[in-house]
Order: structure tokens, then C-alpha cells, then sequence
């Protein structure tokens, strides 16, 4: 099997699990939906108060609910010495990388779809529009690629709730101002071509992160 | 039951001076050992002598901080993925997915280990340990006797020349153990190589055709079931366990 399928093999496994228990999606989609509102109440009915914070209210619930489900990332492979079975397998530490980015992904665009959605619905403002949902994806990928690493980093750690986002959130932060700033042209209706540089700018981010990410993963589990 | 007597000189598992250090603390210093093919060799070792740090390094789960480890004759260095298909490692602990069922677990492995013919194999090994009627019930809801079970399967998915038993007896009852040891070594008629840690001394006795003490990270006994002294091996054990004798 080539590298791919093992980590789609991966990928698969946590779905399975995920999709059986809702154990992390459940919790975290209350959260989201949760902070959503008290958002609302706090920005009142003024739509143009609304309009200028939107896009701060947005990122701030998904590096919440995201920093939440990167939390669980390695929770199951602690259970039964899943992650030494999981490491004795013939494929290289890549693949667990890569396999895990894949699902958390997943995990966090679900979220965050029904979030913009209960956004949408809360805020009366319509935050799903193809652009954004272009920034969320790649904001979120970036998101998931540096936060799997950092969650592999904390899996042994007693207090990894709360090294997880020390640790990760200061490292991510260029992508999160990136997906703020391009999300508040988005909502000033610029074209696809005013918003060319923020999506470049989140793309450079991603292409770095993931890179580093991929390359320091195998130390990390390893130790 | 050891299955020395049609024992190859080839060697399949090999350590050359390997050390391990976490922080300041030297788990393991300087092990050199070899173990032919087809041996079943005991390691047996006080609780913190570096027995579970070996078998992992052993496994490729764990680098070794110096030395080096040979699998068939292939540096784990350079060749761990090749080296880890002829790797089978039953511990304590199950490697099981509670939220999975033992379907979907042995799929799995049987997809990371490239086993052909999935589902066919997945029949067979599930057959061997008596587990067909609880194919489709998860993990989390079987007891520890049935995971271990589960567990030995997962092992032997890929038939590998090479088993590596992290006391896999702890808290198993007897009709379990034999199920164990039946599985492991009679697959095929087949002649495994095996390296077993335990505590109890006895057990590993009857088992083994090659016994190793490992204490405080170092070999400080190694022998084969024809040369060794039982006496002088129990008295090693009970000087590094702390034992007055």
C-alpha cells in the first residue's frame, strides 16, 4: 500500500471511531454553537457593529473549538498503547502524521460549516459565500496541520489541555490574522481579486507550516 | 515447549552494544545479544531492569540513544519498515481500538501491514483465537481474557517470523495462556523466533530454550537450555531482584 492509503487507512480509523462515539464532535460543536450566541448577545442588533466585528468573532470560535478537537487528536492512541501498535506498523511516522492532519480536517471543516451556518442564522449576516469558505478551508488546513504536531508534542504531557494552546496558538497566529483580515474584505464584498493577497498570504503560511510540521512529526512522536 | 530442536544458526535478531537514556537516567548499557532463528529466548529482569525498553527498541517503536539493531540481518536504522513486517509484538497492552469493533481493528492492521487478501486472513486468525462469534462487537465491550485474545490475532496478521511477548500472560487465566502459546508457535507448523519477558522465573524455565537476566540495563546472564544451571540462574535472578538467598 502506498503512503497515501495507509494515511487515508489512518484517517479512516479515527472517522470510524469518531462517527461511533461523537464523543469530540458533540462537545465541541456545543462549544462553538455556545460562544456563537453569547457573541450575539454581546454585539447587540447595530449591523454595522456587527459587520466589523464579525470576522474577529469568527476566527476567535474557531481557534477555540479548533484548539478543543486538536485536544483529542491523540487521546485514543493512549488507550490500550494504541500508538506503540500504531508505531510498530511498517509505514513511516509520516504516514500517522499525515493520516491524523487528514481527519482533524475533516472534523474541524464540519464544525465550522454548521458554525457559519448558526453565524448566518444569529448574525443575519451571510458568511457563506464561496470566498470565505475558501479562507476558512485553507486557514483551517494550516490550522490542522501545525496544531497536529503540536498535539502529538503535548500527548505526553500531564496538563496537555493547556500546553496545547500555549504552545500552538502563537505559531498559528499569522494565519488566523491572515483568514480575520481576508474574511473582513470578504464581508466589504471585494472581488476575488482584491482578496488574491490574502489568500496568498494564508497559502505561503500553510506551505511553511505544513512543510516543518511534516518534517519534525517523526522526532516528536519518536521522544 | 520451547521449539528448539530444529533450531537454525541464522541469526534473526540481533543487538550490538545498545544504550538507552532518558534524560540523565541509563535504561539499558551496552546489550549485546543474538538470538537465533527460531530460538525462543526469555528475558527475565526485576521491574525497572530495561526489559520493556529493549523489547520496544527491539519492535522499532524506540530508537536506541547508541547502537545498533539488526532485524534478519537489516540495520533497523536504515530499513525499519521492512524490519517491523517481520516484527509480531504482544504486550500487556492490547494496541486495540475500544470504540472499534475486532473487525475494523484487524482491518486496519491488516491494511498498515499490507496483508493480502484481507478479509480472508482476518477469518483465519479470528478462527484461531476463538473469536468468530464476537467478530462485529466492539473492543471496549469484551473482557480482558477476550482482548488478549484479539490482541495475539492482531500479531500474527502478517505472519511474522519474529514475536516479541511483553509479559503477555499478565492477568490471564490458564485456559487463555494456553491459547496464547498454542496460537503464537503452532501457526503452520511454523518455527518463530521468540522473545518472551517475564518475572516469573519458573514459567520462563519451562518455556524458554534460552535464558537471559537483564538487570539494572546490562546482561549479566546468558544461557542456552542445554548449558544453563538452574540453580545459578536462580540465584542471579534473586541477587538483582533484591532477593536474599
Amino acid at each position: 500500500m502506498s503512503f497515501l492509503s495507509k494515511s487515508l487507512a489512518v484517517a479512516r480509523k479515527e472517522t470510524i471511531a469518531e462517527l461511533r462515539t461523537r464523543e469530540m464532535v458533540f462537545a465541541v460543536l456545543v462549544f462553538t454553537i455556545l460562544v456563537i450566541v453569547i457573541f450575539n448577545f454581546t454585539a447587540g442588533v447595530d449591523q454595522e457593529v456587527i459587520r466589523a466585528a464579525a470576522p474577529g468573532l469568527l476566527w476567535a470560535t474557531f481557534s477555540f473549538s479548533g484548539t478543543l478537537s486538536l485536544n483529542r487528536t491523540f487521546v485514543r492512541e493512549k488507550e490500550n498503547g494504541c500508538l506503540e501498535g500504531l508505531m510498530s506498523c511498517p509505514a513511516s511516522r509520516e504516514v500517522i502524521y499525515v493520516g491524523k492532519v487528514l481527519s482533524n480536517l475533516l472534523f474541524m471543516l464540519v464544525i465550522e460549516i454548521i458554525a457559519l451556518l448558526v453565524f448566518t442564522l444569529l448574525f443575519n449576516i451571510y458568511v457563506l459565500s464561496p470566498p470565505l469558505l475558501v479562507i476558512t478551508v485553507l486557514a483551517t488546513f494550516g490550522f490542522a496541520t501545525v496544531g497536529t504536531l503540536f498535539s502529538g508534542l503535548s500527548a505526553n504531557t500531564k496538563a496537555r489541555e493547556m500546553v496545547l494552546p500555549i504552545l500552538f496558538l502563537p505559531i498559528v497566529l499569522p494565519v488566523i490574522i491572515a483568514a480575520v483580515r481576508g474574511s473582513e474584505q470578504v464581508l466589504a464584498g471585494k472581488s476575488w481579486a482584491g482578496l488574491s493577497p490574502w489568500f496568498q498570504l494564508i497559502l505561503a503560511f500553510d506551505a511553511v507550516l505544513s512543510v516543518v510540521s511534516f518534517l519534525v512529526f517523526p522526532y516528536v512522536i519518536e521522544e | 515447549m520451547g521449539n528448539g530442536s530444529a533450531i537454525a544458526t541464522e541469526t534473526a535478531l540481533e543487538t550490538r552494544l545498545v544504550s538507552k537514556r532518558f534524560g540523565n537516567r541509563l535504561v539499558l548499557r551496552d546489550v549485546s545479544v543474538s538470538i537465533r532463528k527460531g530460538e525462543l529466548a526469555v528475558l527475565f529482569g526485576p521491574n525497572g531492569a530495561g526489559k520493556t525498553t529493549l523489547l520496544r527498541i527491539l519492535a522499532t517503536i524506540m530508537n536506541p540513544t547508541s547502537g545498533n539493531v539488526l532485524v534478519t540481518g537489516m540495520n533497523i536504522k536504515e530499513d525499519a519498515e521492512d524490519a517491523r513486517r517481520k516484527i509480531g509484538v504482544v504486550s500487556h497492552q492490547t494496541f486495540l481500538y475500544n470504540d472499534l469493533t475486532i473487525r475494523e481493528n484487524l482491518e486496519f492492521y491488516a491494511r498498515m501491514f499490507d496483508v493480502p487478501h484481507r478479509r480472508e486472513r482476518i477469518g483465519e486468525v479470528v478462527e484461531m483465537v476463538g473469536m468468530t462469534p464476537r467478530l462485529n462487537d466492539r473492543i471496549g465491550t469484551l473482557s480482558r481474557g477476550m482482548q488478549q485474545r484479539v490482541a495475539i490475532a492482531r500479531a500474527i496478521l502478517h505472519k511474522p517470523e519474529i514475536l516479541l511477548l511483553d509479559e503477555p500472560e499478565t492477568g490471564l487465566d490458564l485456559k487463555i495462556i494456553s491459547v496464547l502459546w498454542k496460537t503464537l508457535l503452532g501457526e503452520g507448523g511454523e518455527k518463530r523466533t521468540v522473545v518472551f519477558t517475564t518475572h516469573d522465573l519458573e514459567r520462563g524455565i519451562e518455556l524458554g530454550d534460552r535464558f537471559l537476566v537483564l538487570s539494572r540495563g546490562a546482561i549479566i546472564y546468558d544461557s542456552s537450555k542445554e548449558q544453563m544451571d538452574v540453580t545459578h540462574l536462580r540465584e542471579t535472578y534473586d541477587r538483582c531482584s533484591g532477593v536474599s538467598v
